[in-house]
């Protein structure tokens, strides 16, 4: 079993995967990102943390790029696995969550990537709670956006300043 | 005065923490904890419940079996294993919140998490939301449909069971389900880089809610199903999506 973030990097390294920051360049949308706990601590460890942040850098420009404290390994779980999300006890979880929510608030991030769909849950719900409200995306979709590929219709989970940014210029769809 | 030893008959009960170490590499060290209590620290949830990872290890030190049992905090700590990572002496709390789950009667246990593990044991996708192998066939032709109208993605593949791909994609439930158009970005991917992918009809669902009820024959039921369509479909490399 492997993950597709180690790949992702490695498409771009060579060239497969063409995408740039430029977009971003004037904007300065910042982003952070989760690291999931059964990707990089439990698994593939640090290496692919790097990856994910490579990847990441990549298509929002380094600069943009806000990391969490602590991170990487030492990254908090959002409090979305191990079943949280199926089972009843919700405002533990919520309470679980806090410490994510305040590392992601000291971030200022307009944005919170999330590989893990458990992660995505769960950071998006912590949004809703935060002091400042921050969107929780798919690395895919800003992978796409960065590439030039990203429709209107593909940006459900995009804020309102991304709405308009890098559409490629024969998508005719509306934002959904 | 007798002059034999006295001996006294030690008949001591196998405590819980005994028999988790028993099926632990090293015993999970359960018996190595210094009580220093950077588990407790670092852990998101220390204090719900009133309880914490360095309390759950002194319950076990202690026989407390009831109380280690009994205890929805088994249900509150995410398994996320950063106090191990953080523990000096490499005391495995994850592994021994697992067990305690699985002390727990099977029916007691969450139902949202065990309803998605019987879901997934009863469907061959092994989805948690039981979707089936025709809705997601549906599915996928439906998006792939609108994505090809795109320039430049005319072409675009997603195959269902293409024998001797090199990777075989999975693919949480949660996206053919609910939002279908989430995929798109990840084929655009794909396809951009050439890659050869398929999916598979049986196992494809990247969720494992066994694993999270403490099922043992469960969730390697489900890692055997997607192990098996991958060795059927004779793929080079099992990718997970998420
Ligand atoms: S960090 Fe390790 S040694 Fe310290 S209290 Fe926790 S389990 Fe015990
Ligand atoms: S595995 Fe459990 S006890 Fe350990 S840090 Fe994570 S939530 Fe806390």
């Amino acid at each position: 079993m492997e993950s597709i973030i180690p790949y992702y990097a490695r498409w771009i390294r060579e060239g497969k995967l063409q995408v740039s920051s430029e977009w971003n360049k004037n904007l300065k949308v910042k982003f952070t990102v989760q690291d999931p706990c059964n990707l990089v601590r439990k698994t593939f460890g640090d290496a692919l943390a790097e990856d994910l942040r490579f990847t990441l850098k990549a298509c929002v420009g380094e600069e943009n790029f806000i990391d969490m404290n602590p991170s990487m390994s030492n990254n908090y779980c959002c409090g979305g696995g191990g079943g949280f999300l199926q089972n009843p006890y919700k405002e533990e979880r919520i309470q679980y969550g806090q410490k994510k929510l305040d590392q992601i608030v000291a971030t200022a991030a307009d944005y919170c990537i999330s590989p893990c769909h458990n992660c995505h849950s769960q950071i998006h719900e912590l949004a809703e709670m935060a002091p400042h409200h921050w969107h929780t995306l798919h690395l895919w979709t800003i992978i796409c956006l960065a590439a030039g590929v990203l429709c209107r219709n593909e940006r459900t989970y995009l804020g309102d300043d991304l709405r308009e940014v890098n559409i490629p210029e024969w998508d005719e769809t509306e934002f959904l | 005065m007798s002059k034999e030893p006295v001996v006294i008959k030690k008949k001591k009960e196998k405590t819980f923490k005994d028999i988790v170490m028993e099926k632990l590499p090293d015993g999970g060290n359960l018996n190595a904890c210094l009580t220093c209590g950077t588990c407790a620290a670092g852990c998101p949830a220390t204090g719900l419940h009133g309880m914490d990872p360095r309390k759950i290890v002194r319950l076990a030190a202690l026989g407390m079996d009831e109380e280690l049992k009994k205890t929805p905090w088994a249900w509150l700590c995410s398994m996320c294993t950063r106090c191990v990572y953080a523990c000096p002496m490499n005391v495995n709390i994850p592994q021994l919140v697992f067990n305690m789950r699985a002390a727990w009667p099977r029916e007691e246990r969450p139902r949202g998490i065990l309803r998605s593990c019987d879901v997934a044991l009863g469907t061959d996708t092994c989805s948690a939301m039981g979707f089936p192998v025709q809705d997601f066939i549906d599915v996928v032709e439906e998006m792939l449909e609108g994505v090809r109208t795109q320039p430049g993605f005319e072409d675009l593949q997603a195959p269902i069971d293409k024998q001797g791909a090199y990777f075989l994609v999975n693919q949480n439930s949660r996206e053919p389900g609910t939002e279908p158009e989430e995929m798109i970005p990840l084929w655009k991917i794909l396809h951009m880089v050439g890659a050869d992918w398929t999916y598979s009809s049986k196992g494809w669902a990247a969720e494992n809610y066994c694993l999270f009820l403490a099922d043992d024959d469960g969730w390697k039921e489900i890692t055997r199903r997607a192990a098996e369509a991958a060795e059927e479909l004779g793929v080079q490399s099992f990718v997970n999506t998420e």
